[in-house]
Order: structure tokens, then sequence, then C-alpha cells
């Protein structure tokens, strides 16, 4: 139990898949600029996590290990996610509309999202069993989802300051995103 | 001749795809730390670029529209699992280094926005040329942005000491995440200052 709570906090603050990792960066930038779609945004993601650590292990043990064919695993692994991504989206729209609205128009962004496939990947890097890669997936999105709300936050504030010409967009978005990332770095050592 | 030598230049300057589209961010920002790393993850890039440039162009009459994403994505990723194997190969260190990066070339939106807005609709030599161009100006920027860090974070570029330690305090900073924030930040800035702000979001060019 304690080690699943350590994974957890490892990938939602000691080594947040955003700020210290960047994994994910360009929905952090593309979708931080309300906190409302911010955070649909991050539930929509941890979502598609948690499923795709789930199928992936399974294709990874008894299907790519069996046959020896680690080779084949970056195109299963972006194959199952984008799949994955795709059925949720059909499903959504037919039988959960309303939900579909809300978080449906960024599902089909989060197939080329890099924080997905680098889940999969390090969950088979690190060796994890199916428990332990779930509970990472969960707080990879969390870090995720902690990350772009926080974000959001603060842009929504910057919309109405004083920001130099060539500042403004990407670059103050930029260095405000180095400056969280400089307060993350506070937790480095936690739960070594 | 000359439409070519514009999709060539376009890449390394005006419509270069970090400075001016934002594109490809994960990459750029986490291996940037030295400039050797920088060089290599922009070759790799290039190459993966090139190779599912020149192929999808040539196939693309047969794309039926409704797949083609999924299909782009297997082509991508068969050249990133070439280009990972041949690095780990010849060159086991600099695999070591990049890491986690390399099979994330597969979801560098750079290369499926180039693959969606150009090489699916555009015949193989402009293609290609347009790869090469866009592989080179991904290239020289992840330089750029990395020699910055070295230089201000280690004082050394390609591991050559320019700052001895005798008269420069490295700011250790630039080496760590926050520092490839700040980093790449003032670099924009300054790009935008010489000519004019021109930004396309991530997604609004990864065109799905």
């Amino acid at each position: 139990m304690h080690d699943l709570l350590s994974i957890f906090f490892a990938a939602g603050i000691v080594n947040n898949f955003v700020l210290t990792k960047f994994l994910g960066i360009c929905p952090f930038l593309g979708v931080s600029t309300k906190t409302k779609s911010a955070f649909s945004m991050g539930l929509a993601v941890t979502f598609v996590m948690f499923f795709s650590a789930f199928f992936t292990y399974i294709i990874n043990t008894y299907v790519l290990e069996v046959f020896n064919i680690q080779f084949l695993t970056y195109a299963t692994f972006i194959l199952v996610i984008a799949s994955f991504v795709q059925l949720v989206e059909m499903f959504m729209k037919k039988y959960l509309p309303a939900l579909y609205e809300s978080f449906g128009i960024y599902l089909p962004l989060i197939t080329t999202n890099c924080a997905i496939l680098g889940l999969v990947l390090l969950n088979r890097i690190n060796g994890f069993n199916m428990v332990e890669g779930l509970v990472y997936a969960l707080g990879g999105g969390f870090g995720f989802t902690l990350a772009i709300v926080l974000m959001s936050g603060i842009r929504e504030r910057l919309d109405l300051a004083d920001i130099p010409e060539a500042f403004k967009g990407v670059p103050i978005a930029l260095i405000t995103a180095g400056i969280l990332a400089i307060a993350f770095m506070g937790f480095t050592g936690m739960m070594g | 001749m000359a439409s070519l030598s514009i999709e060539f230049l376009k890449g390394l300057w005006k419509e270069n795809p970090i400075f001016r589209m934002v594109l490809g961010m994960c990459p750029t920002l986490a291996v940037t730390t030295a400039a050797v790393n920088g060089l290599a993850m922009g070759l790799a890039t290039t190459f993966v670029l090139i190779a599912s440039g020149i192929i999808i162009s040539s196939i693309k009459s047969f794309i039926p529209k409704k797949v083609r994403i999924p299909l782009y994505v297997i082509i991508i990723s068969t050249f990133v699992t070439i280009a990972d194997q041949v690095l780990a190969a010849y060159f086991p260190e600099i695999h070591k280094v990049l890491g986690l990066y390399i099979p994330l070339i597969v979801v560098n939106c750079l290369i499926l926005a180039r693959i969606e807005a150009f090489a699916s609709k555009n015949p193989i030599k402009e293609s290609l040329v347009d790869a090469m161009g866009m592989g080179l100006g991904f290239t020289w920027t992840l330089i750029v942005l990395a020699s910055f860090r070295e230089l201000l974070g280690a004082g050394k570029i390609f591991g050559f000491t320019i700052l001895p330690a005798s008269i420069y305090n490295p700011m250790l900073i630039f080496q760590s995440p926050g520092g490839a924030f700040i980093a790449l930040g003032l670099l924009i800035v300054i790009t935008n200052k010489i000519s004019g702000k021109t930004f396309v979001s991530c997604h609004a060019g990864g065109g799905k």
C-alpha cells in the first residue's frame, strides 16, 4: 500500500509529468487559457491514460513478450492509444452527448499527446505490474491536471497584466511555466 | 527551381518549427541540456521527417481519408523504431541520454503537422525538400537552445569550456527543467523582436 502511494505521488508531484518530464507540453500551452477547459482536458487525459495503461499492459505481457517481438512496441502502443481514443469518442457521441460536449473536442488531440505514450512506455521501462501501472497512470493524470489547472489560473490573471509586446502569447506562458517548474523543484528528493 | 528553394528556406526561419510555429515542444525542452544532445535529437527527427514524408507523399492517393491518421502514425513509428535501433547499436551513450524521448518522436506534432499539411498534398520532390528544410530548421534551433543552456548552465558548448569556472559561476538553473522553459521563452522573445509575431498553436498545425 505504501509503495503504491509513493508511486502515485512520485508521478503526480515529485516528478510531475509536465513540469519535470516535459510530457504533454502542447496541450499544456494550448488548452491552458481557461480554467474550465483546462480541467476538462486534465480529466480526459487521466481517463485515456488509465485505460491505455490497462490495454498496453495486457498486450505487452501476453503478445509482445510471448512472441518476443518487442521491436514492435512503439507501433503497437500508439495504435492501441489511437484506437481507444477513437472508440471512446464514438461511444460518448452516441450515449453520453452531454459529456461529449464538455470534453469531446479535446479527445482527438489526446492521441498525439506525448504524456500518454510516455506513460505507457515508462510503465514498461520501470517494469511495473498491472496495479502499479494503473496507479502510476492515475498519478500521472493527476499531475497533468494539477499543472494545467494551476497554469490556467495564472494565465487568466496574465490576460489583465501589462506585458511587453514581444512577450505576449507563448513566451510569457513559457516563462510562467518555468517559474512553476522551479517551484516544483522544491519537491525533489521527497519520497526518493 | 525557385519554388523548391522557397520550400526549403521557409523551414529555416519564416516557418521555423520551434520559434515560429511552436511545434514539437516536448523533445525541444527535454533534451537540450547539452548541444550534442540537441544535435542528435534534431538529426533523428529529421531522418523520420524525411523518410515518412517521402513514403506518404508517394502513396497518398491510396490512403482513405478516414483512416489516414492511424496510417500516418504507423508509418512514422516504423521509422522511429529504425532510428531507435540504429542509435542503440552505434551511439549507445547518446541513446541512453535521449532515452524516452526517442520513441516519443512518434507523437512529435511537427512530423504529423508536416505530413498532414504538406506531404499528403504535394509531389515527392517538394515533400522531400519541405521535410529537409523543416528538419534542418528544427535541428539548428535545438542546437541554439541547447548551446544557450549549456553555456549559461555549465560554461561549455559541445563539451568545450568557453567560460572557465575561474571567471564564471555557472547558473545551474539553466540545466534544470525550469531553466528550459525560461530559456526557450527568452529565445522566442528575441525572434519576436526580430520579425514580428506570427504564432500558430501546436494543435492548429497538428491537423487533427
